[in-house]
C-alpha cells in the first residue's frame, strides 16, 4: 500500500459546495481533478499504474496523486534531452518572455493557489520571482561573460551556456514558491528540468499553468512522489547533466545522490543551510548550471 | 626524404643545477618525506634526482603550515600587498625562464622550444594577470555585497586549497592553480604529478627568493596516495584537479557531502572540424599543431579529425606530407617538433589503443620515422577509415595520434562532434564566418578554436562541459573559484 501523504485541506474539491443561487435541494456535485504527471507538455498517468493518497490536514481524503516510478523518471529525461536544444538555441528575448508569461498566467491563477492553501502573499512573491528571472535572461551573458583582452590577434568571448539537463528535488515547503525557486532559474538559464514533488496539487496545477505559458512541452517536467525513491535514477542517469538538492532536508538521502552523480560528474548544488526563500537569490541559483564557452579566433587582413 | 638536413642544435643543459636529491617544501622550508622515489628523463631514462615521497602525516604537516599561514598571514594581508608578492613571483619566472624551460624538457620531455616559448611565458604571464586581482576582488564576483554590511570588505578566500595537477604542462598547471589561489587569499598545498616533480621544486626556490611568508606555499611530491591525502584531508577548504577523468570522479565522490569547493579539469576528446571551404594548409598547420602540440599529452588535444568528405583525399594527402617534415628527438635541441613520450606506462598506454585501432579495422599511417633507442617514444600518427564505434574515436588516448573521421553536412559534424561523453574543446576550420559561428554555437565545448587551436592566454576561461569536469580556470571566472563570494 502506498504511503498516505499529508496536505492541507482544499475547498476546491469539496463535494458538498452548492451553486450560488441554486435553488434545488439537491447539492450540486463538484467536478474534481486527476493529479498526474507532467512529461513532455502532457499529463499522463504514472507507466506504474500506481497512485497515492493526498489528505487534508484533518486526515481527510481529497485525492489520488500519481506516484511517478523509475521508468517515468527515465521518460521524463527524454522529454528534457529532446525539448532541450530548442529551449537552449531560442533567443534570450524569447526565454524572456516565456518566464514572464508564466507569471502572467500564474497571476491569473491566483485565487486557485490560495484554494490549495498558499497564503496569498507566497503566491505574490512566486509570481514577482518568476518576472526577477525573465528579466535575467537577456543579461545574464553580460555580466558573467564578456571579451577576455589576450595577448595575441584573437577574437576572444567566453558566454555562459546551459548545462543541460537538470534533476531538482523541489523543497516541501513552501510549495508554490519552493517550486517556482527551482524551476525558474534553471529554465532562465536555458536549462530543462525534472523536478520530484512531494506536493502534488500545488505542483500540478503550477504544471497546468506552465502548459498554458508558452513554455515548450519538456522544458519543466514534474514527478509527483518520493524523492527517495525516484531521485537515484536521475542521479546516475548519464544524460542528466545536473542535480539541484537544494529543496531536500534528509542528509544522507543527499550524499548518497551526490555520491551517485559524481560518477557522471554532474554539477551539483547542495547549498550547506537552509535558503531563505524569501531573499534575493542571487545568481548562485542560475550559475550553477551554466557552463562557459570560450571562442578564439584570429584576427588578420 | 627532406630537403634540408639540419644540424643538431642542442640547448645547454649547464643553466640547470640539479641537486642529487630533493626535500619537501613545506613551510618555507625543505624537508625531509618519509619516503623517497627517483625522476628520470623521459628522452634518455637518465636518473635527474631523487625527490622526497610524502606520507599522509607530511601532508598533514603540510596543511598544518597553510593553515596557519592563512590564518596569521596571508588571508588577513591586504590585497595591495599580497599583489606585490605575485608580481615579484611572476618576475622572477621571467628572469629565470631559460632554467625552467631547460629543466621542464629535461623532466617531461617536451621539445625546448615549446616550453620555452609557450609553458614558461604562459606561467609567468598567469602570475603576472592575478596578481592585479589581488586587490580587486569585489569586482570579481558579479553583484557582490558584503553580508555584514560593510563596505570596503573585501569577498573571503576560501581558505586552505590542496590541488593536484597533472605532468603535461608541470610548471603552467602550477601556475594555473596557484597565481589564482593566492591572489584570492588562499594558501596551497600543491601536489605536482610523480613523473615531473622538477620544475615545482624550483619553484619552490622562487617562492623563497621572493620571501613569500612560509606556509603560503607548500609542494608535497609524490604519487597517486600522496594526491589522495591532500584530496581528502579534512582542513583543506578547497580541491582543485587537473587529470583524468577517471580520478575526477574518484575525487567528485570523496568529497561529496562535505564543504570543500571543487574544480575539476579532466579528459577530452576533442573534434577539430573541417569544412570544405577551409584554408587547407592553414587547417593543415592547425590539425598538426592540435594533435602532436606536447606529443599530444594535452587534455584538449584536436585528436577526432573531422574533415567533409569532399576535401578529405586532398586534405590527408597534404596533412601526411606535413607530418614526414615532424622531427621527432631530443627535446633539448631547439629544432624539435615532437619530444618524448613522459613515461614507460604512457607509452604503453598509447601503445596499447594504436594496436586496437588496427585491430578494429582503421588504416593506420606514421612517416618514417627514426626514433632514438633509449627513452620512450612514439612516432606521429593517423588512423583513416575511422568509425565512431572505434575505441581510438570514443577513449582519450594522450599521445600523437589522430583519429580521421569524415561528414558530409554541418548538421552531421556538430553530432559527431558533440557524441562524446567528453565536453573540453572543440575546433573549427571554415572561411565562412556565419558557419563557424553557427557551429561554434552547437558545440558542447568549453572552448571553441576557429581556425586556430591550442591557443591559451591568463585572461581567457579555459574548462569542461559535460564529464571533462567542472568550473573554469583563467580569467576573473578562474578567480572566482577560489572566494567564497
Amino acid at each position: 500500500m502506498p504511503a498516505k501523504k499529508k496536505e492541507s485541506a482544499d475547498s476546491v474539491a469539496s463535494a458538498t459546495r452548492v451553486t450560488a443561487g441554486a435553488t434545488a435541494t439537491a447539492p450540486r456535485l463538484a467536478v474534481r481533478k486527476t493529479y498526474k504527471l507532467f512529461i513532455g507538455g502532457a499529463f499522463p498517468r504514472s507507466e506504474s499504474g500506481r497512485t497515492y493518497v493526498v489528505a487534508d490536514s484533518k486526515g481527510q481524503f481529497v485525492a489520488n496523486a500519481a506516484q511517478a516510478s523509475r521508468k517515468d523518471a527515465r521518460d521524463a529525461v527524454l522529454a528534457a534531452r529532446a525539448a532541450f536544444g530548442k529551449w537552449s538555441g531560442a533567443t534570450a528575448y524569447n526565454k524572456g518572455q516565456v518566464v514572464y508569461r508564466i507569471a502572467e498566467m500564474l497571476e491569473g491563477r491566483r485565487d486557485e493557489f490560495i484554494a490549495l492553501e498558499v497564503p496569498a502573499a507566497e503566491v505574490d512573491e512566486a509570481i514577482d520571482r518568476l518576472v526577477w528571472y525573465a528579466g535575467w535572461t537577456d543579461k545574464l551573458a553580460q555580466v558573467v561573460g564578456g571579451a577576455n583582452p589576450v595577448a595575441g590577434p584573437y577574437f576572444n568571448l567566453s558566454s555562459p551556456e546551459p548545462s543541460g539537463v537538470v534533476a531538482v528535488v523541489a523543497p516541501s515547503a513552501p510549495t508554490l514558491l519552493g517550486l517556482v525557486s527551482v524551476i525558474a532559474p534553471a529554465i532562465a538559464a536555458g536549462n530543462t528540468v525534472i523536478v520530484i514533488t512531494d506536493a502534488p496539487r500545488v505542483a500540478i496545477t503550477l504544471a497546468e499553468v506552465l502548459a498554458t505559458s508558452d513554455v515548450p512541452g519538456g522544458v519543466v517536467n514534474i514527478l509527483t512522489g518520493s524523492a527517495a525513491e525516484v531521485a537515484p535514477w536521475l542521479a546516475s542517469h548519464s544524460d542528466v547533466n545536473g542535480l539541484d538538492l537544494t529543496g531536500l532536508a534528509d542528509a544522507k538521502l543527499a550524499l548518497e545522490l551526490e555520491q551517485a552523480a559524481a560518477e557522471t560528474l554532474k554539477r551539483v548544488r547542495r547549498p550547506a543551510a537552509a535558503p531563505d526563500w524569501s531573499a534575493d537569490p542571487g545568481l548562485a541559483p542560475m550559475t550553477a548550471y551554466l557552463e562557459t564557452k570560450t571562442v578564439w579566433h584570429p584576427k588578420g587582413l | 626524404m627532406s630537403a634540408f638536413e639540419y644540424a643538431p642544435a642542442p640547448e645547454s643543459r649547464s643553466i640547470v643545477k640539479l641537486q642529487p636529491s630533493y626535500g619537501l617544501f613545506i613551510n618555507g622550508e625543505f624537508v625531509d618525506g618519509a619516503g623517497s622515489f627517483k625522476t628520470i628523463s623521459p628522452a634518455s631514462e637518465e636518473v635527474l634526482a631523487e625527490v622526497a615521497e610524502a606520507s599522509t602525516a607530511d601532508v598533514d604537516r603540510a596543511v598544518k603550515a597553510a593553515r596557519r599561514a592563512y590564518e596569521d598571514v596571508w588571508g588577513s594581508m591586504p590585497g595591495r600587498e599580497r599583489a606585490k608578492y605575485l608580481f615579484r613571483i611572476a618576475r622572477i619566472i621571467a628572469e629565470r625562464s631559460r632554467e625552467l624551460a631547460v629543466l621542464e624538457s629535461l623532466n617531461n620531455g617536451k621539445p625546448i622550444k615549446e616550453s620555452r616559448d609557450v609553458d614558461v611565458p604562459l606561467a609567468a604571464a598567469h602570475f603576472f594577470y592575478y596578481a592585479g586581482w589581488a586587490d580587486k576582488l569585489p569586482y570579481a564576483v558579479p553583484g557582490w555585497k558584503p553580508a555584514d554590511g560593510h563596505s570596503g570588505a573585501d569577498p573571503r578566500p576560501l581558505g586552505v586549497a590542496g590541488q593536484v595537477i597533472p605532468w603535461n604542462f608541470p610548471l603552467l598547471m602550477l601556475a594555473w592553480k596557484i597565481a589564482p589561489a593566492l591572489a584570492a587569499g588562499n594558501t596551497v598545498v600543491l601536489k605536482p604529478a610523480e613523473t615531473t616533480p622538477l620544475t615545482a621544486l624550483l619553484f619552490a626556490e622562487i617562492c623563497q627568493q621572493a620571501e613569500l611568508p612560509p606556509g603560503v606555499v607548500n609542494i608535497v611530491t609524490g604519487a597517486g596516495e600522496t594526491g589522495a591525502a591532500v584530496v581528502n584531508h579534512p582542513d583543506v577548504d578547497k580541491v582543485a584537479f587537473t587529470g583524468s577523468t577517471e580520478v575526477g570522479r574518484i575525487i567528485a565522490k570523496a568529497v561529496a557531502g562535505t564543504n570543500k569547493k571543487v574544480t575539476l579539469e579532466l579528459g577530452g576528446k576533442a573534434a577539430n572540424i573541417v569544412f570544405d571551404d577551409a584554408a587547407i594548409d592553414q587547417a593543415v598547420e592547425g590539425i598538426v599543431n592540435g594533435i602532436f602540440f606536447n606529443q599530444g599529452h594535452v587534455c584538449c588535444a584536436g585528436s577526432r579529425l573531422l574533415v567533409q568528405e569532399s576535401v578529405a583525399d586532398q586534405l590527408l594527402e597534404s596533412l601526411k606530407r606535413r607530418m614526414a617534415t615532424l622531427r621527432v628527438g631530443d627535446p633539448l635541441d631547439k629544432n624539435t617538433d615532437v619530444g618524448a613520450i613522459n613515461s614507460a606506462e604512457q607509452l604503453s598506454r598509447i601503445k596499447a589503443l594504436a594496436e586496437i585501432g588496427s585491430a578494429e579495422g582503421a588504416e593506420r599511417w606514421s612517416p618514417a620515422c627514426e626514433l632514438p633507442e633509449r627513452g620512450f617514444w612514439f612516432a606521429p600518427t593517423i588512423f583513416t577509415g575511422v568509425s565512431q564505434a572505434h575505441r581510438i574515436a570514443r577513449e582519450e588516448i594522450f599521445g600523437p595520434v589522430l583519429s580521421v573521421l569524415t561528414f558530409r553536412t554541418p548538421g552531421e559534424a556538430v553530432e559527431k562532434a558533440n557524441n562524446t561523453p567528453y565536453g573540453l574543446s572543440a575546433g573549427i576550420w571554415s572561411e565562412k564566418g556565419s558557419r563557424i559561428l553557427a557551429i561554434a554555437d552547437q558545440l558542447r565545448a568549453g572552448v571553441v578554436w576557429a581556425n586556430t587551436f591550442n591557443k591559451f592566454d591568463p585572461t581567457s576561461p579555459f574548462g569542461g562541459y559535460k564529464e571533462s569536469g567542472y568550473g573554469r580556470e583563467g580569467g576573473r571566472h578562474g578567480l572566482e573559484a577560489y572566494l567564497a563570494g
